[in-house]
């Protein structure tokens, strides 16, 4: 420890500190602009320059170091002068156009002018003028001579998102931040260099010019979109949500959200909200007052329970359905004598149902990621489907942390890997039957039953002896190995491998609420999310879920749902293909429209409160159901606040839920055979298309992962399919079929081609980890 | 020719010119000796260090750190690689000594920095060459082909244990370069921005990991220390100013060149030795150190003498040894013009002050130069370099206020004449004469 | 994109560093490809940054950053001089002005026939021989007195 003096406090810091580091812990404010506590220390904005004790010059607090003893003056002549001399500078060739800024109100060189700036210029030359930049649906760059240089965006970038995309350019007054030849900005992180900006240079474009920031009003909430349940700050105006920020929280998503949770909420404000009731009667949809439709709602459900048992009806929820709505459907359904629930609508394997011993969690806490020794990612799309995780290992590997992936694809998750195989599908069990085994052997320990054949390689032994060193080790399931045909085995394996190597065992988690879809035992006591399909029902309910796009297989479901009497949508959307296949579609309200619970997976219990008013006759889907609840009588829907349906269903004031637990029991290894002969699909689900959200905000569309779908595949897959890159091909699966443009893709493995599911362009195929048939089209 | 004159000349002793720099050459006046003296006597790297600090051999790049002190500095025993750094970035304008220096002994450098290898226990080495030298930089590619072929260079030098490898880097074109740190950014395949320091490179250098970087004469003149002993070295020169240096003299004298003198030889005796002042016109001021050493009037210049402490005491720096003499006919604010517009050029851009404050200087000047000056300017070009000077990562706000604080601090009337009569104080029919083509007397 | 030779001088640069240090052969890899091109096109520096596995606008921030890079066409011949104030006073500025009145084109422009281009450089270590110029890059011309001016636009065929 060192002890240090600032403006006569004195404080004890930890070897290794800053003159900043030391500052913020006594709560002493210093001027910057290009420091981030989460970023390098670039020293070049010299905001921070403090006079010290004996030094003959100001020193930048950012990146000096504090020495046992130092005397430190922020507020001195000395310092002071640095500093608004430093603020001079930074004005001189800034437009002033703060009228016309929208980061005017919120802008740290404008505030910071009010402190340390002159009150007339003495600059009388010309300015500098600064040509702006497109980079993308996202990132507004349109008035760039803003720019402070600060740099904070480019190290953002390089350090945080892991891809170097923004550079500062040329030299001197003339130095610029551009991208390469004016490409856009495709990072999944690249929102969070708005935040970063300290000045009006980079602004959100679909927030630009909608609202001033002193007339918007900030509410917390929790994001839905994937299973790290980001805190947020939903800014409303006039009860329209105008813009989502991140909301600080260490242990969960530090200071970033991705693009996703970003810019989601454009959805929120559409045309595509349903706004009313609607009905189908005679062919024709109508629509009607909320007791008109639950009337109706009721009164179908019923007389197909009467007529036909509670089993011919079922019910299909979303992951980012709150605990408080899915507890209640389930309740709801078991109430009609159904124990057909699920929401695991991408999940083909339900072996592990009545095995497991808990609800699947992380294994650990988020913040723990950073204390690995060693990882292995099993089945994922990492990047995307959990960016905030993928950049905790990003740090990590940085470090010391040895990551390691064994998955379907080689996307490059801008990691630095230590071990990494790709593999099909079908052979992905394989594979960590061999890390398993190579672990095995590599302890000395009996190689477990089943795993004789598993064929242990140079890269499977590399990644089973970085799970056996260091303190902490941990094996993660992506969403790929709790989608595809052989997840039970995965998970199995994944047990194994934990028990041998003494790592952690956890799941990444497909969405905002997976694990409390777990909890509020919205789980199938007969059939499950493929079996309600497989032998079509009478009634279906599918609450905030678009079947179409996000089930394994929406054939099945689709000829499923055309045949059933009457099928209820509860959705926050008017989607057209609802309107094809229900008979009556609800408005519940989305996330910002309601109180509920999300719990994230590494089981953090996260309560949060509507933020704005539900849109026209939208309603809270909790009140929905125990409407519902009431009109069909049945007992125990009387719940006046959605916390009483989360005090009953997690327990009172509870932080981090019970009952987590990844182990399984009475599950047998029994390895699948070898590959099929004929082409197998790769499913991976878009970013941008993953939920109901996502896919209705426009400008995330616009991205480069918001791209349409093409089929991907290996030079020597094309040969043989008979094509070259760039051409289209027919793609059929079971009875659907489109037409796609085939992409080279040498990453894709031998045998397999990747065609995404969630999409419109492709929802009419089928299992998304199954046979497929390609030719010339 | 190497060398226009000398007084007891070191590094430039028997050079003929063009004809004279191949290994055989160098071998021939007793090149690589020193080496071989350390490798098989037996030397330990206190010996060399040790006879480095007796030297008293200061940095020839500018800022004259003590070179056996910057040396003791590496951490010697510390595992993995470490690195030895030759700045050959020589773009201070008026200097042009090391470009000789590897033109005509490029072996001299290469001993002295497989030698300094040796005494800081590095084992891989870069010479980082100004871009404009392209011809430089291939000559001295061919060097150490020579080196390596004679086996002074890879994996156990002379049969020893010790091995030394030795790369030249191209710069292409960024005064900023030659700052040390931003050197090594450049090395690593980035832009010339300087590093914040601490942490310095002895203990984070190139690729982050402990490098000691030397000026290309301060490498050439190691073998020589060796060879003569480092007191010796000390007495060419005077007390704390150790040896001989190259001067490379600009500007208005009768034959410009690089001069090798004992430091502490008085200036006046410099002059003499480039054949006095062109066209036998009066001296009017000196920089002495390169364009960032503050300019010297003639009086206080012709009472100096050429090394570190005296020309400290006389108000500016001996910094690379670039004497830049200006004869009454140059006007002091076109002169300062273009310093300052290269200044602005030059700046690397990353931190504020001398980002923005560059241009500013500059674009102030440029309005004086050119009628348009106004009373309070001089006041607010004072007041803009000390908000640059003393605020910056690195020493090039430092280097573009100095210029512009002398020239203001001895020269201000001529500021002054310029902004209120909105033309030169020098007669127009004689200004800039001195400066036209001249041809150098045989 | 490059030619064998060329191809063959980036193996040559990337191997003065450490294996895991290839970016460092950025500048003259940039430099070779500028000497096949003739000047830095963004396929170039892409195809640079490709071939050393580093971000292409890292490289771009090379390419702009030193001055010999041209990232916009030059002349068959690109004529640098220096007018720094050493060569200033020994007939910079006058080699400059001859140099411009002969082509008849100022700094920063290049002659109709795409022959020439003028460019005023700052300073090249050889302050000695003034007024001194750099023809692409790579030869140093000292002493550039109308007459050796004259011969050298001669020479530029």
């Amino acid at each position: 420890m060192l002890e240090i003096e600032i403006d006569g406090k004195k404080a004890q810091v930890p070897d290794g500190s800053t003159v900043m580091d030391a500052a913020q812990q006594l709560g002493v404010y210093i001027p910057h602009f290009c420091y981030h506590k989460k970023l390098s220390i670039a020293a070049n904005c010299r905001m921070c320059l403090v006079q010290v004790e004996k030094a003959p010059k100001p020193l930048p607090a950012c990146a000096t170091p504090v020495t046992n003893g130092m005397k430190v003056f922020t507020h001195s002549d000395l310092a002071v002068k640095a500093q608004k001399g430093v603020m001079e500078f930074l004005l001189i060739n800034h437009p002033l156009d703060c009228p016309i800024c929208d980061q005017g109100g919120e802008c740290q060189l404008q505030d910071m002018s009010v402190g340390y700036g002159p009150m007339q210029s003495r600059y009388t030359e010309e300015k500098h003028v600064v040509f702006h930049k497109d980079v993308g649906p996202l990132i507004s760059m349109q008035e760039m001579s803003r720019c402070i240089h600060c740099t904070r965006c480019v190290r953002f970038g390089q350090e945080v998102a892991g891809i170097m995309e923004l550079g500062m350019a040329n030299r001197n007054m003339h130095s610029e931040i551009m991208t390469f030849v004016g490409r856009s900005v495709d990072s999944e992180l690249s929102g969070n260099m708005i935040d970063l900006c300290p000045v009006g240079a980079l602004t959100s474009k679909p927030f630009r010019y909608t609202a001033r920031s002193w007339e918007l009003q900030r509410r917390k909430s929790v994001s839905p979109h994937d299973s790290v349940g980001a805190n947020l700050v939903v800014q409303v105006k006039h009860d329209n949500v105008m813009r989502v920020l991140p909301r600080e929280n260490e242990a969960v998503n530090e200071c970033w959200i991705s693009d996703k949770e970003r810019f989601s909420y454009q959805a929120l404000n559409s045309d595509a909200r349903l706004t009313k009731p609607m009905v189908k009667q005679g062919g024709e949809w109508r629509e009607v007052e909320w007791n008109v439709a639950l009337d109706y709602v009721a009164h179908g459900l019923k007389d197909i329970v009467r007529d036909h048992g509670g089993d011919a009806v079922a019910a299909l929820a979303a992951q980012h359905a709150t605990v408080e709505e899915l507890f209640l459907l389930g309740k709801l359904m078991k109430g009609m004598g159904s124990g057909n629930i699920d929401f695991r609508t991408r999940q083909s394997d339900f072996g592990t149902d009545f095995k497991r011993a808990g609800a699947p969690w992380l294994g650990m806490r988020l913040a723990e990621i950073k204390d690995l020794d060693a990882a292995l990612v099993v089945g994922s799309f990492l990047r995307k489907d959990h960016p905030l995780i993928a950049q905790r290992l990003r740090q990590a590997a940085k470090k010391w942390t040895k990551v390691s992936l064994l998955s379907v694809a080689g996307d490059d998750q801008l990691i630095k890997l230590y071990g990494s195989l790709t593999v099909a599908p079908s052979q992905l069990a394989l594979a960590l039957a061999a890390v398993v085994r190579a672990a095995a052997e590599a302890k000395g320990v009996a190689v477990p039953a089943g795993l004789e054949n598993a064929a242990v390689c140079d890269e499977s032994r590399k990644i089973a002896a970085s799970l056996l060193e260091g303190e902490k080790r941990a094996i993660f399931l992506g969403n790929v190995a709790t989608q595809c045909a052989d997840a039970t085995q995965l998970h199995a394996l994944a047990n194994q491998l934990g028990a041998i190597t003494g790592a952690t065992v956890g799941f990444l988690g497909e969405s905002g609420n997976t694990v409390g879809a777990h909890l509020a035992w919205a789980l199938p006591s007969q059939a499950n999310a493929r079996q309600m399909f497989a032998q079509p029902r009478r009634g279906y309910v599918l609450y905030g879920v678009e079947p179409e796009l996000d089930c394994a297989n929406p054939q099945p479901v689709m000829a499923a749902l055309k045949q059933a009497a009457m099928v209820v949508v509860m959705s926050p959307f008017k989607s057209p293909a609802a309107l094809e296949y229900a008979d009556a579609i609800l408005p519940v309200a989305p996330f910002t429209e309601t109180s509920g619970t999300f719990v994230n997976i590494e089981g953090r219990v996260q309560s949060f409160n509507g933020v704005v008013k539900p849109r026209g006759e939208t309603r809270p889907g909790w009140k929905v159901l125990r409407v519902l609840g009431n009109v069909l009588n049945l007992d125990g829907f009387a719940y006046t606040s959605s916390e009483q349906v989360r005090d009953e269903v997690l327990g009172a004031g509870v932080e981090f839920a019970a009952a987590l637990d990844n182990g399984l029991n009475g599950v047998t290894i029994a390895l699948p055979g070898a590959a099929a002969s004929g082409l197998q699909r790769i499913a991976d689900v878009p970013i941008h298309f993953a939920d109901p959200l996502a896919r209705r905000a426009p400008a995330l569309a616009q991205t480069a992962d918001g791209v349409a779908p093409t089929l991907r595949a290996a030079a020597a897959t094309l040969a043989a399919i008979g094509v070259e890159s760039g051409a289209s091909v027919r793609v059929r699966q079971g009875h659907g079929e489109t037409v796609l443009v085939a992409r080279l893709d040498d990453k894709v493995p031998a045998g397999c081609v990747r065609v995404a599911a969630a999409h419109p362009t492709t929802a009419m195929l089928g299992e998304m980890f199954g046979d497929i048939t390609v030719e010339r089209a | 020719m190497a060398m226009l004159g000398a007084i007891n000349p070191v590094l430039m002793a028997g050079l003929n010119g063009d004809d004279s720099w191949r290994l055989k050459d160098y071998v021939a006046r007793g090149g690589y000796e020193q080496l071989k003296r350390i490798l098989q006597t037996g030397m330990t790297q206190e010996d060399v260090i040790g006879e480095v600090k007796k030297s008293v051999l200061r940095g020839r790049g500018g800022a004259g750190f003590p070179t056996g002190l910057k040396w003791s500095f590496m951490p010697r025993s510390f595992p993995g690689d470490k690195y030895v750094v030759c700045n050959t970035d020589e773009g201070e304008p008026g200097t042009f000594k090391d470009r000789d220096i590897m033109r005509y002994n490029p072996h001299a450098v290469i001993e002295g920095m497989i030698i300094a290898g040796f005494a800081m226990g590095a084992n891989r080495g870069y010479n980082y060459v100004h871009g404009e030298i392209w011809e430089i930089y291939k000559r001295f590619e061919e060097a150490l082909d020579e080196a390596r072929a004679a086996g002074l260079l890879g994996q156990n030098i002379l049969g020893t244990q010790f091995g030394f490898e030795l790369f030249a880097h191209h710069g292409y074109g960024a005064y900023i370069c030659g700052e040390e740190t931003a050197l090594l950014e450049s090395i690593e395949g980035k832009k010339g921005q300087p590093r914040f320091k601490p942490p310095f490179p002895a203990s984070f250098g190139l690729y982050g990991r402990p490098t000691t970087i030397n000026n290309t004469e301060t490498f050439a003149s190691i073998p020589f220390i060796l060879k003569m002993g480092g007191e010796e070295f000390l007495n060419l020169g005077k007390p704390n100013n150790g040896g001989t240096k190259l001067f490379s003299v600009s500007g208005h004298v009768n034959r410009p060149g690089n001069y090798e003198i004992p430091l502490g030889t008085p200036f006046s005796t410099l002059l003499e030795m480039c054949g006095g002042m062109r066209g036998g016109r009066k001296l009017k001021a000196v920089i002495p150190g390169g364009s960032s050493a503050p300019v010297m009037p003639a009086d206080v210049i012709m009472d100096c003498t050429m090394d570190y402490d005296s020309i400290s005491k006389g108000g500016s720096m001996l910094g690379s040894g670039a004497v830049i003499v200006m004869d009454e006919t140059v006007c002091m604010v076109k002169a300062l013009e273009r310093l300052s517009f290269f200044y602005h050029e030059e700046s690397c851009g990353q931190c504020t002050p001398c980002r923005e404050g560059t241009a500013w200087m500059y674009k102030v000047v440029h309005r004086i130069e050119n009628g348009q000056g106004k009373p309070e300017d001089l006041d607010l070009l004072n007041s803009v370099l000390g908000n640059i000077a003393g605020r910056t990562i690195c020493a090039l706000g430092d280097a573009a206020a100095f210029p512009v604080q002398s020239f203001l601090k001895h020269f201000g009337s001529e500021f002054e004449y310029h902004i209120e009569h909105k033309t030169c104080l020098v007669p127009k029919d004689v200004q800039w004469a001195g400066s036209g083509f001249h041809k150098i007397p045989a | 994109m490059f030619s064998a030779d060329t191809l063959q001088k980036f193996a040559r640069e990337v191997a003065k560093y450490p294996a895991e240090q290839k970016q460092s052969a950025v500048m003259a890899c940039l430099a070779h490809a500028q000497e096949e091109k003739g000047w830095l096109p963004p396929e170039a520096i892409e195809a640079v940054a490709d071939y050393l596995g580093m971000p292409p606008i890292a490289a771009y921030e090379v390419a702009s950053f030193y001055n010999m890079y041209d990232l916009k066409p030059v002349g068959k011949y690109k004529i640098t001089v220096c007018t720094n104030l050493p060569c200033a006073l020994s007939g910079g500025y006058h080699a400059g002005e001859y140099l411009q009145q002969k082509l008849g084109v100022g700094y920063g422009e290049t002659t109709a026939d795409g022959k020439f281009t003028l460019k005023e450089g700052e300073c090249m270590g050889a302050c000695g021989d003034a007024p001194v110029f750099i023809v692409n890059n790579r030869s140093m011309c000292s002493h550039m007195h109308p007459e050796q001016i004259d011969k050298l636009l001669e020479e530029c065929k």
